[in-house]
């Protein structure tokens, strides 16, 4: 054989028992479908390593939207679910898909707005009135339009104003939190947003919060495990470890600090062992 | 302008200070990046040098197929590559799914086309009467391959420079099937993705640098080889 091929094969031969090093047995991989927002927050970073070290068992934080982390569950693609739109989780946990419904912890959304406040929404208690006066003076505003848990609360806010958004004042990103912010930035437009991504991005933006603590831009993460009958495959034990630590009261003191340091306030507020009634 | 600069002083401390984030991230990317293209040569190279030797019914549209699998969209490669590893999906049960095996084979398919492309117009430009020549001076078929192969080696070098450039710095493929797991499966392009979202432009731009940086590396290195014709 020639030195060249010889040395292609070496290579070939210890980069494949690299990459297969990756795949251990089944079990002691747990995988977490959540949001975006999560991993964004920079909470998962803390977290997972925390449990991996717990546990011994190895994370795969899959970060998606919320509706795609639910539907993955649901094909058992997953074995635990961290996520935020309680209407559409219910929906799962009702039709025996996800297991254990459990609330681990609350952030909050927030109306931004250019600072001129076109449609005068500054200070207004409530956020679907709000989205009512911003439709009544057609300003824009930019929607993530992605399915997401914070498009899927929007979307209930525009219900309950009784309004249809629609062009030209009504803009779809289709994209994340981050750059949706961006584009309400740029076209001075209104837009709603988890307080720890606004927290990120306000240091480069104009935008200002306009509307803020009505008790339904409470924005509740639950944690589910995976029913082991969605797939063959479904590792419901490590699920349910991983569901367990997020609500242990170790984990939930994490919590309780996070993003002091960074942005001088927490972005998440623990709540284990209360029940949708109690907020 | 001021946060241009932020990034490249980000991107400097970065680098000098070693990182570790930084640099698992680093080798991650050229690890697989550099696997996928190696694989993508096994494949790419004697089936493009085969299709630009052979002559049977229908191989315009074979060649047509290559041409246009050179343009191949990582992500529409991602989606099915994640359809085939899902747990439920045909291949579940070799459970790679977010794992850097799965972004390799990804980045394999997307580069191989690429090289099999490359290679083809390579072999074809060699003269048809120089094939025939070493055939009439005796040279078996596959000494003839061989020789052909050897002609056409500079030109090939272009395959492993588009290959590698196309895979290192593809992203809707990694971010699929990988996941952008920390640690695990971050990218260069999945990280980059990541700290722009959170409203990290400094590490988003030193990510970018280093790997534009990266990239004109391996093509640098690559290409002095193909001026200077050492081999």
């Amino acid at each position: 054989m020639p030195p060249m091929a010889r040395i292609a094969l070496a290579l070939l031969v210890s980069v494949i028992s690299w990459a297969s090093a990756g795949a251990q047995t089944p079990a002691s991989n747990v995988v977490l479908s959540t949001t975006t927002s999560t991993q964004d927050s920079g909470l998962l970073d803390v977290l997972v390593p925390l449990f991996e070290k717990q546990s011994g068992l190895t994370v795969k934080p899959v970060s998606v939207g919320t509706g795609q982390a639910l539907a993955l569950a649901a094909r058992g693609e997953a074995d635990v679910v961290l996520v935020h739109a309680p209407s559409l989780e219910k929906k799962y946990v009702a039709d025996g898909k996800l297991l254990n419904r459990r609330l681990v912890m609350y952030n909050d959304f927030i109306i931004v707005g250019p600072e001129a406040d076109p449609a005068k929404i500054r200070g207004e208690p409530r956020a679907a009135a709000a989205l009512a006066k911003i439709a009544a003076a057609g300003a824009r505003f930019v929607s993530r339009g992605d399915k997401s848990g914070t498009h899927i609360l929007e979307q209930a806010l525009w219900k309950e104003a009784g309004v249809t958004p629609a062009a030209p004042w009504y803009i779809e990103s289709g994209q994340g939190m981050g750059a949706t912010l961006g584009i309400a930035d740029d076209r001075r437009a209104y837009t709603l947003t988890d307080r720890g991504t606004y927290l990120a991005f306000s240091k480069r933006m104009a935008l200002k919060t306009l509307v803020e603590g009505d008790k339904a831009l409470f924005n509740v993460y639950s944690v589910m495990e995976v029913n082991p009958a969605n797939g063959a495959r479904v590792n419901a034990a490590g699920g349910k470890a991983f569901a367990d630590f997020m609500l242990a009261p170790a984990t939930q003191a994490v919590i309780k600090t996070f993003g002091v340091e960074k942005f001088g306030q927490p972005l998440f507020v623990p709540i284990a062992g209360k029940k949708d009634e109690d907020l | 302008m001021d946060l241009l600069w932020a990034g490249l002083r980000e991107a400097l401390r970065l680098l000098a200070t070693g990182d570790p984030e930084v640099v698992t991230i680093l080798l991650l990317s050229l690890q697989v990046s550099g696997l996928a293209t190696l694989i993508s040569l096994i494949v790419g190279v004697p089936a493009g040098a085969a299709l630009a030797l052979m002559r049977f019914p229908g191989r315009t549209l074979v060649v047509s197929a290559v041409n246009a699998g050179m343009g191949l969209p990582p992500v529409v490669v991602g989606l099915f590559v994640t359809l085939l590893l899902w747990r439920s999906g045909p291949l579940g049960a070799w459970e790679i799914l977010y794992t850097p095996a799965a972004i390799v084979v990804a980045q394999a398919l997307i580069a191989a086309p690429i090289v099999m492309g490359i290679t083809l117009a390579a072999v074809q430009n060699v003269p048809e009467k120089f094939r025939l020549q070493l055939l009439g001076l005796g040279a078996s078929r596959l000494q003839m391959v061989h020789v052909v192969l050897r002609e056409a080696r500079l030109p090939m070098l272009a395959a492993v420079m588009a290959g590698f450039g196309g895979i290192i710095s593809e992203i809707g493929a990694s971010m699929m099937v990988g996941g952008n797991i920390k640690g695990q499966t971050r990218t260069l392009t999945t990280a980059m993705v990541l700290e722009t979202g959170k409203g990290n432009f400094e590490i988003a731009i030193a990510l970018s640098l280093l790997l534009l940086v990266l990239v004109f590396g391996v093509n640098w290195a690559l290409t002095a080889v193909q001026q200077r014709r050492v081999w």
